[in-house]
């Protein structure tokens, strides 16, 4: 790409590595922080234990899909209490608007587990091959003994962290003292071993080569930002207006910018942040300390780059001060999205807490609608759902309330009590009749409701539902 | 100075000359992984199509190299089920039929099997929902008046032999005349044996007519209907006295019913059918609502 106009453009492009310089300031320390943190709990969470009594599990957050249940610490969430996951997402959508709207890309910069395990594999790779001159040397010289050696071992240590990545997440689905115990001794299901490797593969291939190619190329979620983003949002700008024209100091009239490099020399994504504000920055910081650095060494002042808005560059280039994060961050639109997320947060708690221990679900069948006996008198049948979510084997009373006369029976039994298994579903035909020529057995639709009552508690539960009688006597 | 040794052209991308608003579209080289990606696809879709079934010809396709079936798989997994389940088929055959709804795990397997056993096999005259075809001689199974009988064991019989049906000996069997058409009856009698049927079971009548009627039916009607209607299982004669009617309770269809007779056939299963089919299909209809 040297003369534009002589050469045609090139339809394919080669990815140019990035070599990211090591740099020490507050951004990189807040990354660390979050690293060690996100990768805590990443790694930790499967081997935390909660009592639940004898018959569940101990694992604190599990994911058994064998038996369709979510654990997450004292809650317990069976499939068709989805929505609560539903609303997690919801949650964790309304969480990203608001960073977004507030600080720009901080989740990509900072918590992203792309740019986490890139971090961490960066991290591994200069901790083998040296800082990014040496590596660069080492990329360009011939394959020799040292390269080798050198590329082993760091892609030995990614294998490994893949590895260690794939292995947590399997944990999350099973026990995982047994499941670390059944692989260590090649008991383990089929699953279990390829789910580990497709996912060591993955982290392997994407932290350690894939790296910004992921963010640029592959992930939507910069594509969707670009829109979410205002120009009060915070993101990371270059003051142009101070730096430029940038070169030696000692020419009279150059700006602040002494043209080191420094930032773009410690990019992770490999551009230049004084180009502007671009799609491939996730705005991670490193820039800003990087910059500092060398700010802090010619004795200018911090902050040629830094986070600000759109509008603060109008402000600071008309001379005035720029307004303060807290303005940007609390502005009408993101109080709407913290109001909206808190919203839905304690609608989900409330839910969480207001769930019967009982869970009934009826639906009247259909096939027919309803059925006459001998006697005249109309029958309708109903498949009753009935979930017993406590720790005991418990029996469950039905019974039926209704502005008109009919009769509760049930399937199999004369009884009208039903026991369902600790932690199970059973389903129970239940039959409602209404005696020859009453109302009920006449009318089209009569509301009835369908009680279920725990013995020995004091849970009951309905639910409502219709009886449909044979209209027109006709034959 | 630094600057010097790393110097770097800024980049000039040309623009593909669109321009949205002011906005222009970069001409930017996709990335060649990109490029290796698209063609590593060609290179899988060649492969594929040599490894599966795929290029279509005059009759069939090529099998593809691997030997994959769709249709094999298929037959796989019925012989995987069928191994699967072959123990608590056993239990089913050795079961007592009263004592299946007693064990839940057989219990289950019995209605579920049974569920799709009556589906492919019976809905065609019962209905889907087991609830027959009223007024063209299809039983319900779902109410409370049965035939022949609707205890496990009658059920369990009348599927495995039938009902009137040529093939198995053991099939139920009876047959009533048809009073009408033989000349049995002229059209008056039958018209008041009609109005006294439509008495015993509870609908408007003629009074006068259904006392006449009342002598012709002890006479010709009583010895399988029984003297109240009530019907005799045995011979599998239908109750007259209740508001269930196979082919109508109307006078017309009632008078039809008597002049021609009805003569409702049902297959034997035994032929189609294996033994715990029968019993999961039999345990199936009994848990409907109509069980005895």
């Amino acid at each position: 790409m040297t003369l534009p106009d002589t050469d045609p453009p090139s339809l394919y492009a080669a990815r140019e590595p990035v070599f990211p310089r090591r740099v020490k300031g507050a951004f990189r320390t807040l990354k660390w922080w979050i690293m060690a943190v996100t990768l805590g709990i990443y790694y930790v969470t499967p081997w935390l234990r909660w009592d639940r009594g004898p018959n569940l599990p101990d694992q604190a957050v599990l994911v058994d899909i064998a038996n369709r249940r979510f654990f997450f610490f004292m809650v317990e969430i069976w499939p068709h209490e989805f929505y609560f996951v539903a609303g997690l997402l919801i949650m964790a959508g309304l969480g990203l608007f608001l960073f977004t709207s507030a600080a720009g890309r901080v989740w990509c910069g900072y918590a992203c587990p792309q740019t986490v395990w890139t971090d961490l594999f960066i991290l591994v790779e200069r901790w083998v091959e040296g800082d990014r001159n040496a590596r660069i040397r080492l990329h360009r010289q011939p394959w020799n003994w040292e390269k080798l050696v050198k590329n082993g071992i760091k892609w030995w240590i990614w294998l490994v962290i893949g590895l260690a990545t794939g292995g947590a997440w399997i944990f999350y689905f099973t026990d995982a003292p047994t499941l670390l115990r059944d692989l260590v001794t090649g008991h383990a299901h089929p699953v279990a071993y390829i789910t580990m490797l497709i996912l060591t593969f993955t982290t392997f291939f994407f932290g350690g080569f894939a790296r910004e190619q992921i963010c640029i190329y592959a992930c939507p979620w910069p594509r969707i930002q670009a829109a979410m983003l205002d120009e009060d949002s915070l993101t990371i700008g270059y003051r142009d207006w101070r730096g430029e024209p940038r070169g030696k100091q000692t020419v009279e009239g150059n700006g602040d910018c002494i043209d080191c490099m420094a930032c773009v020399n410690v990019c992770p994504m490999g551009i230049d942040i004084r180009d502007g504000q671009q799609m491939a920055c996730i705005t991670c910081g490193l820039c800003i300390d990087a910059c500092n650095d060398v700010m802090d060494k010619i004795g200018k002042p911090r902050d040629l780059i830094g986070y600000m808005a759109l509008t603060d560059e109008v402000r600071e280039r008309a001379g005035e001060p720029a307004k303060s994060v807290w303005a940007h961050v609390f502005r009408p639109r993101t109080v709407m999205y913290t109001v909206l997320w808190v919203g839905v947060g304690i609608g989900l708690i409330v839910a969480l807490f207001m769930r019967s221990p009982i869970d009934v679900n009826v639906t009247p069948v259909r096939n027919p609608t309803f059925v006459t006996l001998s006697d005249g008198s109309i029958r309708n049948a109903y498949e009753l759902r009935l979930r017993n979510k406590g720790g005991a084997d418990s029996q469950f009373t039905i019974s039926v309330t209704s502005d008109e006369l009919v009769t509760l029976s049930l399937e199999g039994t004369e009884r009208l009590t039903v026991t369902v298994p600790a932690n199970e579903t059973m389903t129970q035909r239940v039959y409602l009749t209404a005696a020859a020529g009453s109302d009920a057995a006449t009318e089209d639709r009569t509301e009835v409701r369908i009680w279920v009552e725990q013995q020995g508690t004091t849970n009951r539960v309905h639910h409502d539902t219709v009886f449909n009688g044979k209209e027109d006597d006709n034959e | 100075m630094c600057a010097k040794q790393v110097k770097k052209v800024p980049k000039q991308v040309e623009t593909t000359g669109h321009q949205w608003d002011g906005i222009e579209e970069l001409n930017n080289p996709m990335p060649r992984w990109w490029v290796w990606t698209f063609y590593a696809t060609i290179v899988w879709g060649i492969g594929y199509t040599v490894a599966y079934p795929a290029w279509p010809l005059i009759s069939g396709a090529t099998p593809g190299v691997i030997g994959a079936s769709t249709r094999a798989d298929v037959a796989a997994e019925i012989e995987r089920f069928d191994v699967a389940n072959a123990a608590i088929k056993q239990q089913l055959v050795a079961a007592d039929l009263n004592a299946i709804k007693d064990k839940p795990e057989l219990a289950s397997f019995a209605t579920n099997a049974g569920a799709a056993v009556f589906k492919t096999n019976c809905t065609t005259c019962h209905g889907s929902g087991a609830q027959g075809f009223e007024g063209k001689g299809y039983p319900s199974l779902i109410d409370d008046d049965w035939l022949w009988g609707g205890t496990m064991e009658d059920i369990h019989l009348t599927i495995t032999h039938g009902i009137r049906n040529t093939t198995d000996p053991d099939a139920r069997y009876s047959q009533m005349p048809a009073f009408g058409v033989d000349e049995l009856l002229d059209a008056t009698q039958i018209g008041q044996v009609s109005d006294y049927v439509l008495k015993i079971s509870g609908q408007e009548h003629d009074a006068a007519a259904a006392t006449a009627g009342a002598t012709i039916y002890a006479e010709n009607c009583a010895a399988c209907h029984m003297e109240d209607g009530s019907g005799d299982r045995v011979q599998g004669a239908p109750m007259l006295s209740d508001a269930i009617w196979l082919y109508g309770g109307s006078r017309e269809k009632i008078i039809a019913s008597v002049s021609t007779a009805r003569f409702g056939v049902m297959p034997d299963w035994n032929e189609r059918l294996s033994e715990d089919e029968i019993r999961a299909v039999a345990f199936y209809v009994h848990s409907l609502g109509g069980g005895e």
